[in-house]
């Protein structure tokens, strides 16, 4: 144990295992956050909640540092309500004849380069019998004001501004979230500037009983959302992303040691006991190594589950079998034979005893950069899995990420954000697992030697 | 009533009362297999070896490379199965141990190895070394046996033990290493120790420093040491006894004195001419000796098994006839036809 203690000192002599380390930390450190600020339950709400978690969200939104590359700025997401905002007033007045208004004023900046996405107002309204009255307009910063529209509010109520066929038509044939905000005096009118400046919607709520109350959101979906953007159905590409690693290092860490450990327990039984036993081992290992492993996952994944805990699980009983077996075996035939083990015969220590305090101590050094390196192995194979369409149905990974970029044509919608997220994590995971794998081999294999 | 039966028999087994051990006629046989299977012969490592040994008593075995030392000696220690004769050792017959049984005779016989380095593991330190055979044979209490480690190594002269008790093998000299491989076989307080070729592998300098140990060890804790070597030169540390070895059989038996004044088996003659006394006189006249080849131990030749080697042959009785044991001298034993008369 010493050894394994110097051995793993001298990772500092190594740059690439220093960077390696790092990123790993890293890489621990956002998935206990991920875990400790977003419990499971929680994640599973906000990735399956339906319209209702998602209704303030653009959809297929570009993350926000993309506008640090492009001129033309998108507008971000603008969300605004009515209770509780320095930047809304709300006012009651009550008319003689009973009624009360209720008048609500957003008032927000526009600076972005091009129009928004959407345009819409969540209501919730009380009352008994008869549905309140909304009325909108809109107030440019140039000082026109313009009618957005009327209706009747139920209890919950969607006004989605942008697909108003009368505003349409009231704004000349322009989409809403176009004429809404365009400047007047745009030089190509076929082709309208964003008026930047202060904007006010004004939304009037006449409530016909004399109690009851109403409120109202009101979103400007941008075209940018968020660190991460979000996908074809408004969620937050941050909550796959961050949950994913937690995910992704588990599967990959279970799988690696569990396979790790198991096939050098199963090869140091083999190799101690040989006859029978270990040709017994060693068939079945002939066999394994024959059979198709991802087209056995695959249908796994299509017949019977795709749940991540019976993949993990077929993935280990797949793998512990594995070609490490042969190689463990010939080194633990070469250790059953020292003079040590003979002399811990001697004074009586188990068959249990020698396998696991004499051979296997000797193999660990071996074991070590192959558990590494076994990693991101399997966390590709997870994400791999998921792209295939077998991937946990209910877990935001990585792999689902693409999966359903995949799925909705995101390159050919020029969605790279929705790919190159995913994929920039899973290559930082199998470098880091790499960098320091690799050097772990060199750091320990000088050591193999004294075998 | 049944327990007073079954103890009569066995006292009843080792009639020649005050041994410690026992060796019966042990034949240890290693079989030959052809392609992985199928029988092709035996190696008759030990052929025929009847020996006893009394406690606190030192014998030396001495014979050429292969001629059946080392199968001895582990068989002795229940690592080899002898296909035929018996082992009793301190009223306990081997073929007949269990489990527990076989862990306790382990418990009681101490092995020294030839090679101190490979015999301990390279991953442990010196105190898990001392620590196994503690563990494994029901000591529990840790403290109790901390102490039984740091006393063992004040006895092998590991001192200042705090220098060396959380060292690894590889940072020890070969004679620390053999004194922490010594120590480990005294731990369990055995009663005999077995020790094959303890200093051949070690430094001319330290060899007679770790003889001096093992003679000091027997003399205070009064143990039995079956000491192999090939070496004649260093038997007369602490041995009494030396039994000469040839392909299998025990050649000859004497005190020392005996054997090195008054050799009766030409091989012994042979041998004590190849001896390396450290003086320059023997250096010269050190040649190959015995000449020849050892034999076969799968086809061993008829009649005396030297008898191809012997410069003294007796034709038509040696390559014929095995030879009996015979005692020429009084407790000077030796398998010879040469002796027939005596
Ligand atoms: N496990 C085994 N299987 C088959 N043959 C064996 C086995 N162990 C020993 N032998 C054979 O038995 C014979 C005696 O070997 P042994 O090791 O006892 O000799 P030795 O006297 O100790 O020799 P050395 O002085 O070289 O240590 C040799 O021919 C050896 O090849
Ligand atoms: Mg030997």
């Amino acid at each position: 144990m010493e050894a394994l203690k110097r051995s793993f000192g001298e990772i500092r002599k190594y740059p690439s295992a220093v960077i390696g380390v790092i990123m790993i930390l890293v890489l621990i450190g956002l998935a206990i956050y991920t875990v400790a600020t977003i419990p499971y339950s929680e994640a599973i709400r906000l990735w399956r909640g339906g319209e209702d978690i998602w209704y303030s969200t653009p959809r297929n939104a570009f993350p926000v540092w993309t506008n640090w590359f492009t001129d033309v700025k998108q507008p971000e997401t603008i969300v605004m309500f009515s209770e509780d905002n320095p930047d809304v007033t709300k006012e009651y007045t009550t008319t003689s004849s009973g009624k009360t208004d209720i008048k609500m004023s957003y008032t927000f900046d526009y600076t972005a380069d091009d129009f928004p996405q959407e345009l819409s107002l969540f209501f919730k309204t009380e009352y008994v019998a008869k549905e309140p009255f909304a009325s909108i307009t809109w107030e440019t910063p140039d000082g026109r004001t313009i009618r957005v529209g009327d209706l009747a509010v139920s209890r919950k109520q969607t006004y989605r501004i942008s697909q108003d066929e009368a505003l349409v038509r009231r704004l000349g044939g322009e989409k809403p979230e176009v004429g809404l905000f365009a400047d007047p005096e745009s030089p190509d009118p076929e082709n309208p500037q964003v008026l930047k400046g202060t904007y006010k919607i004004n939304v009037s709520v006449l409530l016909f009983e004399d109690t009851g109350d109403a409120s109202a959101e009101y979103v400007v979906f941008g075209e940018v959302f968020g660190w991460a953007g979000t996908d074809h159905r408004r969620r937050d590409l941050m909550l796959p992303l961050m949950w994913g690693a937690p995910i992704a290092l588990l599967f990959g860490l279970l799988a690696s040691a569990g396979i790790s450990v198991l096939t050098m327990i199963i090869s140091a039984i083999g190799g101690w006991y040989g006859g029978v036993v270990d040709g017994i081992i060693q068939r079945i290992t002939e066999v394994n190594l024959t059979l198709p492993f991802l087209s056995i996952l695959i249908m796994i994944g299509t017949f019977y589950s795709r749940s991540i805990w019976t993949i993990l699980g077929a993935t280990i009983v797949l793998s512990i079998f594995g070609a490490a077996i042969k190689t463990y075996r010939a080194i633990f035939l070469q250790i059953r034979e020292s003079t040590y083990i003979e002399a811990a015969r001697a004074y009586g220590a188990s068959d249990m005893r020698i396998i696991f305090r004499y051979l296997i101590p000797r193999i660990i050094p071996l074991l070590i950069p192959g558990l590494v390196l076994g990693v991101p192995a399997f966390v590709f194979l997870e994400a791999s899995l998921a792209v295939l369409g077998l991937g946990d149905p209910v877990l935001p990974t990585w792999g689902k990420i693409i999966n359903d970029a995949w799925v909705n044509a995101a390159l050919y919608n020029g969605y790279y954000y929705w790919i190159l997220e995913p994929a920039v994590l899973l290559m930082i995971t199998g470098l880091a697992f790499a960098m320091l794998g690799y050097s772990l081999d060199r750091i320990f294999n000088p050591r193999l030697r004294g075998l | 009533m049944a327990e007073i039966l079954e103890k009569k028999l066995k006292d009843q087994d080792f009639s020649d009362t005050g041994a410690l051990l026992q060796v019966k006629r042990l034949h240890v046989w290693f079989e030959l297999r052809r392609f992985g299977f199928g029988h092709a012969g035996y190696v008759r490592a030990v052929d025929d070896v009847s020996f006893e040994l009394k406690a606190g008593q030192a014998i030396a075995v001495v014979g050429e490379s292969g001629c059946g030392k080392t199968s001895l000696m582990k068989t002795i220690l229940g690592l080899n199965t002898p296909i035929k004769g018996d082992i009793i050792f301190d009223g306990m017959k081997l073929s007949e141990l269990d489990r527990k049984g076989m862990m306790e005779y382990r418990s009681k016989i101490g092995f020294v190895q030839q090679d101190p380095y490979g015999a301990l593991p390279p991953f442990m330190s010196i105190r898990s070394i001392l620590d196994e055979p503690l563990i494994i044979n029901g000591v529990k209490d840790p403290k109790e046996r901390n102490e039984r480690i740091r006393q063992v190594m004040e006895e092998v002269r590991l001192s200042p033990v705090d220098d060396f008790i959380e060292k690894f093998p590889h940072m020890l000299s070969g004679g620390q290493q053999q004194r922490v491989v010594i120590a480990r076989a005294m731990i369990l307080e055995p009663k005999l120790i077995v020790a094959d070729e303890p200093v051949s592998m070690l430094d001319a300098s330290v060899r007679v420093e770790i003889l001096k140990l093992l003679e000091n060890l027997q003399k205070s804790h009064n143990l039995a040491v079956i000491y192999i070597t090939h070496d004649l030169s260093t038997v007369r540390y602490f041995s009494e006894r030396i039994f000469v070895m040839y392909a299998g059989k025990v050649a000859e038996k004497a005190v020392v004195d005996e054997i090195l004044n008054n050799p009766l088996h030409p091989y012994t003659e042979a041998l004590l001419t190849a001896t390396s006394e450290p003086d320059a006189a023997n250096a010269r006249i050190y040649k190959e000796v015995p000449p020849g080849e050892p034999p076969s131990l799968v086809n061993p030749p008829t009649g005396c098994n030297y008898h191809p080697r012997c410069p003294k042959i007796i034709e038509g009785l040696c390559d014929l006839e095995d030879p009996p044991e015979f005692e020429p001298v009084p407790n000077h034993l030796t398998l010879c036809w040469l002796h027939k008369d005596a």
